[in-house]
């Protein structure tokens, strides 16, 4: 067996974390977890538990909303990006996100993954190219589009949109990428095709992804919170939250007896 | 008579008026188009598009002024409605979302939208005729702008909101900026809605006589001045069909077909866009 030289680096720490939504709706309380480097980290819960809403705090995307507040910490690298003095912009390029449905932008398959890296100032015919095959090859689309490439992004299935937007995502090398149910939407054999990619891209990539469906979660991730009501019940190694947690609920909820 | 074949000669009574009214609408419009197209035709020369108006009973003259002065008018008010119209959308639909003053601006586009040319004419006279001295291009320009700006306004508004905010997030969550969001990829998803709007509020103003008589009037003679009186196909077609001289009538019925052509073919572009988006 290998040796593992390198202790786990946590890359997001979560403190104390409150989260209301406009209306005073207290969505999240009292997070405390962390998010290891180069791990999959997965989210599960009851539906209406706060895991989206937890991932969503990661890259500020309640910001987009109106009387979204915070409270609390998230570290990343040691800066907490709950501060107001941070750019959100820079965050978002370097924590990216992959939605429940794909959303693949109006445009060509090659404008789609282009698309991250103009905003980062490439502009440059031949380095684009190079690096949105790159990122193709990467989410394994690439021998399936190779052909084209400037046909529209809509012609594909949706298991490739899909992958084209975890391209898109990847191409712009985010240091972490959030995964909001990202194969709730598709049928089962473009669901194990993106299990697999995610598993394959954590060397470079650290992952947060949620999910319902409780096997995914099992085999694809190395720590699993489990959220209900807003608190975060236990978090942990996927394989003591799902074959020795400590908490009754944790034990109900992935043995299938309520959720 | 029973119930049952009662209610049979009511549906039959129904059928038949709903009929005769949908036939007597067509009726006219067959009538109308029938007739434009059977005079216009007649009347179409080389020489209306070459040549500009001569005294009457002299031969080959045309209204190469007003078709030249209808374009400027057009090209310009689309030149200012547009941009306004689309910023404006914008707006509303981006930056204004969910505020009380948005909902306000857009229940006003509407009202505007139905409030008679003639009124937006006087007002134009009022405030860039009178003051300048002339009547003068620009203010034909400007008053049919003001027509096409809450058409422009509300389609770009209804359009945008109709690309999901999962795609706005989507580009959020890649790092752009607003603006950016908005003109690289909302603008995208949105173009083919708004580009009829485009389209169908040029056809709303190409027709438009009211707004005209009282900004830019009429000119006899070949200008490029917009700030001097222009020539327009709709005034034109008034005052030609006013006037005593059958040669007028000709050239009135001509340019009445050419102006209905045009129109008609930005409508169709805009219903295909339409169809061709949606399908």
């Amino acid at each position: 067996m290998e040796v593992q030289i390198v202790a786990d680096t946590v890359e997001l720490e979560v403190r104390d974390l409150d989260f209301h939504y406009s209306g005073d709706i207290h969505a999240l309380k009292k997070i405390n977890l962390s998010v290891h480097r180069n791990k999959v980290t997965a989210l599960i819960g009851p539906s209406g538990c706060g895991k989206t809403t937890l991932l969503r705090c990661f890259n500020r995307m309640h910001d987009l909303y109106p009387k979204n507040r915070y409270e609390g910490e998230i570290r990343f690298q040691g800066k907490n990006i709950l501060s107001n003095s941070t750019d959100l912009i820079n965050l978002r390029s370097r924590i990216g996100m992959v939605f429940q449905k794909p959303t693949p932008f109006p445009m060509t398959i090659f404008d789609n993954i282009a698309y991250g890296l103009k905003l980062k100032g490439i502009t440059q015919r031949s380095e684009l190219s190079e690096r949105v095959e790159k990122a193709l090859v990467h989410s394994v689309l690439w021998d399936e589009v190779k052909d084209k490439l400037n046909a529209s992004a809509y012609e594909l299935s949706g298991g490739q949109q899909q992958r084209l937007v975890i391209a898109r995502a990847l191409a712009v090398e985010p240091e972490i990428l959030l995964f909001d149910e990202p194969t709730s939407a598709l049928d089962p054999i473009s669901t194990a095709k993106i299990e697999e990619l995610v598993v394959a891209i954590k060397r470079e990539v650290t992952i947060v992804i949620v999910t319902h469906n409780m096997q995914q979660a099992a085999r694809i991730s190395d720590w699993t919170g489990f959220l209900m009501l807003g608190e975060l019940i236990e978090f942990g190694g996927t394989e003591k939250i799902f074959t020795a947690p400590s908490e009754k609920l944790t034990e109900d909820y992935v043995t299938g007896r309520f959720g | 008579m029973t119930a049952e074949q009662k209610r049979k000669v009511e549906g039959a009574v129904a059928l038949a008026l709903s009929t005769a009214a949908a036939f007597l609408g067509l009726f006219w419009l067959v009538f109308i188009l029938g007739d434009v197209l059977f005079h216009g035709i007649r009347a179409l020369t080389p020489d209306l598009f070459l040549n500009d108006p001569v005294p009457p009973g002299v031969e080959g003259g045309g209204l190469r002024n007003a078709f030249v002065g209808q374009l400027m008018i057009t090209v310009c008010a689309t030149l200012i409605g547009v941009p306004v119209g689309i910023l404006g959308g914008t707006f509303l639909a981006e930056y204004a979302r969910g505020w009380k003053i948005a909902r306000f601006i857009s229940i006003l586009a509407d009202i505007m939208v139905s409030v008679p040319s003639i009124v937006i004419g006087t007002f134009i006279y009022a405030i860039l005729v009178k003051p300048v001295g002339h009547f003068n291009g620009w203010a034909g320009a400007i008053a049919l702008s003001i027509i096409m700006i809450p058409v422009v306004l509300r389609t770009t508004e209804d359009m945008l909101s109709l690309v999901p905010w999962t795609l706005r997030e989507a580009a959020f969550a890649l790092g752009a900026p607003y603006y950016k969001v908005i003109t690289q990829v909302v603008y995208r998803g949105a173009a083919t809605g708004i580009l009829t709007g485009i389209l169908l509020s040029i056809a709303r103003v190409a027709g438009e006589t009211a707004p005209l008589l009282f900004t830019s009037f009429n000119n006899s003679f070949f200008s490029l001045n917009m700030h001097q009186p222009v020539a327009s196909l709709t005034v034109t077609i008034f005052q030609y069909a006013m006037g005593p001289y059958e040669s007028w009538h000709e050239q009135a019925w001509a340019a009445s077909f050419v102006i209905t052509v045009f129109i008609l073919l930005l409508t169709m572009a805009g219903r295909l866009l339409i169809k061709w988006r949606y399908k």
